[in-house]
């Protein structure tokens, strides 16, 4: 259980989120919508323990985030962040395996266990037969497949991700989401940064909407996610979408 | 992809033996034999022994250290244009070395002018990067350029005002020679001991290629891990310095040489790095006591008359 609580963010002085209440339980998919720029990649390098909020506190298991060691936090939270260096040499297998890093670190070892399930998610992610491409040669989206296979091949309890489906085509999509949804309903915490309501309302059974000048609200997707809702949030107005907008099913 | 770890470490032994078997002397191959063996001629001897051998394994513990040092400071700063030089201790040994020499001081006098400017440079760029939240990289590399180019215009100085006599001295020192290097055992036991630390932390600097959160993440104890192999760059750096003087693009081309190869591990990168930067010195050292024979070149003149196209070549391939 990772919680929460009176949870103050704010960025080049600006607040982004004052006094949140936020408890996050095995078996719980969680989306978190907001505009750009409205808090949602603070909020989750704050409950990846990566940024200490200006107020408020974070628990894991009912002890501060910062009174757990690193190694053994990142056995319990992994977490997808929106950029990242990309100046990798290795194999895309190579790349995946270094999410195997919290659980077997020997240099000399080969971690026979790891590559086997590195290669089962890089099939789960339909990159099966990139595992020997070099990782600098892939597509965008692809790099941001194999970034959530590491994520997912770190294995932890808690899985934080930052905007997942960006990069990705419309079939890649909706595969990452019941990837994730699946690892929820697995007994993992999942919570996501979408631009996505419709894949919210899918896929993720809670939400957190994150609105200007600190305020937020959560609770039950079908609650939050009404058009009154997500039209105050991203301050334009919505219609049913008709021809020529498809979700894949 | 096995073959190039095979290669890089037949490479030491063959090129420590190049080294020793060419110089400005002579030696037929039955007289270098006898030498090697401890048998024959005295002088043929003190050449092999007492001269060549030293300066190779002096030229392999700077070359080794150097691209070991270039290795760790490109994981660290995430830049590929990374070498020790960067660090400002090269200057800054430059700078003391220099001014030892302008003061009239003896070799020693010299060597320990060196060590206090390194110090002072590595210590300025260490309190200038390392705040409450752990090390900023851009600091680092903005502080070591500041300084290098600071203590650039120091050298600068000191030349135009050194009387003429003691001018070539001084080139010799900035463009880096291993003719005074003498005893190399410190610097090879300094070679081993950064080595083994770096090697320790080759996993984790695989992580910190990802960046300084993800490694977090990941379990990384970010701050430690920088804190160990900064102080593993700048300690292999004065190290090789204070033996060789300023010798460059070692440091900055080995690496690339073998990532290009397809090493990227550190595991793997670190090790080969110290053998393939030893050999390649060791090599370009032989070249510059006997291609002039019997005057010498500086070394450093020649790494980067070689250095120079290799990496313009890289940067092509590259593109």
């Amino acid at each position: 259980m990772l919680e929460a609580s009176g949870l103050g963010l704010s960025a080049g002085g600006h607040e982004l989120i004052g006094a949140l209440d936020l408890a996050l339980a095995p078996g719980q998919c969680w989306s978190v919508l907001g505009r750009n720029g409205s808090g949602k990649t603070s909020l989750i390098l704050a409950l990846a323990g990566l940024r200490s909020p200006q107020a408020g506190t974070i628990a894991l298991d009912g002890i501060a985030l910062a009174a757990h060691r690193r190694g053994e936090l990142a056995r319990r939270i992994a977490v997808l962040l929106q950029d990242e260096e990309t100046d990798f040499w290795g194999s895309v297998l190579d790349y995946v395996m270094l999410g195997r890093y919290p659980h077997s670190r020997s240099t000399w070892s080969r971690d026979g266990e790891g590559a086997a399930l590195a290669r089962r998610w890089l099939a789960e992610l339909d990159l099966a037969d990139r595992a020997a491409q070099a990782y600098r040669t892939l597509s965008g989206g692809e790099r941001q497949r194999a970034r959530i296979a590491q994520v997912l091949l770190q294995d932890a309890d808690i899985l934080l991700l930052d905007e997942p489906l960006q990069h990705l085509d419309l079939r890649h999509q909706a595969q990452v989401m019941r990837t994730l949804s699946r690892c929820a309903s697995g007994g993992k915490t999942v919570l996501a940064a979408l631009h996505e309501p419709g894949y919210a309302a899918r896929h993720c059974g809670f939400a957190v909407l994150l609105y200007d000048a600190g305020r937020a609200s959560l609770g039950r997707s079908s609650d939050m996610l009404t058009q009154a809702n997500l039209e105050a949030l991203y301050q334009c107005r919505l219609e049913a979408a008709g021809t020529g907008s498809f979700l894949p099913s | 992809m096995k073959t190039v770890p095979v290669l890089v470490v037949a490479l030491v032994p063959a090129s420590l033996a190049l080294a020793v078997a060419f110089g400005s002397v002579d030696l037929g191959p039955a007289q270098l034999a006898d030498a090697l063996l401890g048998r024959g001629d005295e002088i043929a001897r003190e050449i092999v022994w007492g001269v060549r051998a030293p300066r190779a394994l002096a030229g392999f513990a700077c070359g080794g250290l150097l691209a070991l040092a270039g290795a760790l400071l490109q994981a660290l700063l995430r830049n590929p244009l990374a070498d020790p030089t960067i660090l400002g201790v090269s200057g800054g040994a430059a700078s003391g070395a220099l001014a030892a020499m302008l003061l009239g001081a003896a070799a020693a006098g010299v060597n320990l002018a060196a060590l206090a400017g390194a110090s002072i440079a590595a210590g300025a760029v260490f309190a200038f990067s390392l705040g409450r939240s752990g090390w900023n990289p851009y600091r680092v590399l903005l502080t070591g350029v500041a300084l290098a180019s600071g203590f650039g215009a120091l050298v600068g100085l000191m030349l135009s005002l050194a009387p003429s006599s003691q001018v070539q001295g001084m080139l010799f020192w900035l463009l880096g020679d291993l003719s005074p290097a003498g005893d190399p055992s410190a610097a090879l036991v300094v070679l081993a001991a950064c080595a083994a630390l770096a090697f320790s932390q080759a996993a984790a600097l695989d992580v910190l290629i990802l960046g300084e959160d993800k490694a977090r993440s990941l379990g990384v104890a970010v701050t430690r891990l920088q804190s160990i192999a900064f102080g593993c760059a700048t300690l292999a750096t004065v190290a090789a310095v204070l033996l060789g003087g300023s010798i460059g693009f070692v440091g900055l081309v080995v690496p690339h040489l073998l990532r290009l190869a397809g090493v990227h591990r550190h595991g793997v990168l670190l090790p080969l790095c110290a053998c393939l930067g030893g050999s390649l010195l060791a090599l370009a050292d032989t070249l510059a006591r006997t291609v002039v024979a019997p005057a010498e070149l500086p070394v450093g003149v020649l790494t980067a008359m070689i250095g120079v196209p290799v990496l313009l070549v890289l940067l092509a391939r590259l593109r």
